[in-house]
């Protein structure tokens, strides 16, 4: 399994896309950053990482669409599955070093927003309250779940076809109805019907962690996506084996 | 050392790709499946790997159950598919090592990729991308791979399909040595390949076997059934003397021009050696024999020579 994590990671950095998937990461998060708390000489970051949720439907298809359409294609999954590993092993091991990437890119990033927020509030009079150091790591948190819940649909998509062009556009098509998904919570008046969609939406449990609260529930419920979904790639796997 | 029996293979809900596949392989065996494409060559050798399920039937490597036990058998195989499963994008130093990690190979990492290295002869590549290597290294490449681990059993499927010449030769040699101390199998669908590797080859047709054979049996049914005669001397007269020579089923002219000899296609029954009454009645008549060789049968010819034997068989 670690052999397969390892070889993950090094191929983020022989093709282009793990340079991509960072540069395009540090130019949004940057920009937003500046934009909802520097520029307005604020310290509330929950606006930041809302937008940054949003641009999750893009990035994440980057690290997730090649990791096993690209494998059926070239039929370089035979090696892996013919070779002692468990299918889990596999799929985990692929989820593992998106992962990896996504936590890096994202923990450089905050560091650089957190070490750049602090400079501005030190120095600036009209700041409005200290930066919540506590609320921002909570948030973290919380953003690293979801991107791991993406991270998983993202794989399991992948394994449904050969083509990493179809897989990210699916990737995009599923994660932009999630965020939909959100909008129509809110649009819904039928209390029935919004409980049901608060349950699938994977955003709305991400609001308490904005309030600077450490739900145990939604890291609950976000790693039972993530499970979830790598269980459903080891299916999709097994049934091609035995058709 | 491979224990198959009454193994099936249906994908979907179509005609069977393996069809009652039962079948034993020894230890230091070298087993050469033999078919045409889409015979389920590929698909056996798929499912002893454990890269496919059977539909039935059971599947034991080693000892171990390649269903229920699969990390245990797996650990015994060593396979290069159809097409090789390299990653481009990796050095083959980084992939040879990565397939060492994979297989959770406990011996000295650094020798046993250096002499696998040495033995496939791929040193001067050691260091470039695979993407940047030719067809015949990448071949090369993918049986590195499967050598990895030192596994006892091999399986490659198609080893010298796409190569020139040259590298066919070599690659058979290397099959050849690693046969001392492997159990091998390996599938094509060109006949001159088994008789030049196996020791047994096994002819598989639409799913089952057709024949199991020794290889220099094979030989005895099938590669002497026919021979291209080049003798010297007026045409229909020798023509006339090889009919005459016992043992001969037909004799043809081969359209193959020269002006002093002309080439017959002579067919022989099955179980006769004609070639020295062939010397003998062409020198009698002073016609000399300038050329005879073994006119190797299509695969299809083949099927006819072994489905006759069994016919015969089952009648005896």
């Amino acid at each position: 399994m670690s052999a397969i994590y390892k070889r993950e990671l090094m191929a983020y950095f022989t093709s282009p896309i793990g340079y991509v998937f960072s540069a395009i990461f540090f130019a949004i998060s940057g920009g937003l950053f500046v934009a909802t708390t520097l520029l307005l000489g604020s310290t509330d970051t929950s606006a930041y990482f809302m937008f940054m949720l949003i641009f999750f439907v893009v990035l994440i298809p980057l690290l997730t669409m090649k990791l096993m359409s690209e494998e059926k294609k070239l039929k370089t999954e035979q090696i892996l599955m013919t070779s002692p590993v468990s299918l889990l092993g596999i799929v985990s091991a692929k989820f593992f070093a998106a992962f990896t990437i996504f936590a890096v890119t994202l923990g450089v990033s905050s560091i650089l927003n957190v070490v750049s927020l602090y400079n501005m509030a030190k120095k600036q009079v009209y700041v409005i309250e200290k930066m919540n150091l506590p609320t921002f790591a909570v948030c973290i948190l919380g953003v690293l779940l979801i991107g791991a819940a993406f991270i998983a649909i993202g794989i399991l998509i992948s394994s449904l076809t050969e083509n990493q062009i179809v897989a990210a556009v699916a990737s995009i098509g599923a994660f932009g109805f999630i965020l939909a998904s959100q909008l129509l919570i809110i649009g819904v008046e039928n209390e029935v019907i919004r409980v049901i969609l608060k349950w699938f939406s994977i955003l709305d449990r991400f609001g308490n962690f904005q309030r600077g609260i450490f739900d145990i529930t939604a890291v609950i419920y976000y790693v039972s996506l993530v499970a979830i979904f790598l269980f459903l790639t080891v299916r999709v796997y097994e049934k091609r084996r035995w058709e | 050392m491979i224990e198959i029996s009454n193994l099936v293979k249906r994908y979907g809900k179509g005609k069977a790709a393996v069809d009652d596949i039962s079948l034993n392989i020894g230890k230091g065996e070298i087993v050469g499946f033999l078919g045409p494409n889409g015979a389920g060559k590929s698909t056996t050798m798929n499912i002893i790997t454990g890269y496919l399920s059977a539909t039935s039937g059971t599947v034991k490597v080693a000892g171990y159950d390649v269903l229920e036990n699969p990390m245990e058998a797996k650990k015994h195989i060593g396979f290069l598919p159809e097409q090789p499963p390299l990653y481009l994008d990796m050095t083959v130093k980084e992939y040879l090592g990565f397939v060492f990690d994979l297989k959770k190979c406990t011996l000295n990492k650094k020798a046993h990729i250096n002499e696998i290295v040495d033995i496939l002869n791929i040193g001067d590549y050691f260091k470039r991308p695979i993407n940047q290597l030719s067809k015949g290294y990448r071949q090369r490449v993918g049986l590195a791979q499967a050598l990895i681990s030192s596994p006892d059993i091999l399986i490659f499927d198609e080893p010298t399909v796409g190569l020139d010449p040259k590298q066919i030769i070599e690659i058979r040699e290397l099959i050849s040595s690693l046969g001392k101390n492997h159990t091998v199998i390996l599938s094509t669908h060109i006949l001159p390949e088994v008789n030049a590797v196996c020791d047994r080859v096994v002819i598989i047709d639409k799913g089952r076997i057709v024949a199991d054979e020794k290889t220099s049996e094979l030989e005895a049914v099938t590669g002497m059934r026919k021979m291209r005669v080049k003798a010297c001397g007026p045409r229909n007269e020798v023509l006339r003397t090889l009919q005459n020579v016992n043992g001969v089923v037909s004799v043809s002219i081969l359209p193959e021009r020269d002006a002093d000899s002309t080439s017959f296609l002579v067919e022989a029954q099955t179980n006769v050696d004609v070639r020295a009454s062939i010397f003998h009645a062409l020198a009698q008549n002073d016609y000399p024999m300038i050329g005879l060789e073994g006119f190797y049968s299509s695969l299809e010819d083949v099927f006819i020579a072994i489905l006759d034997k069994n016919k015969k068989e089952g009648n005896a």
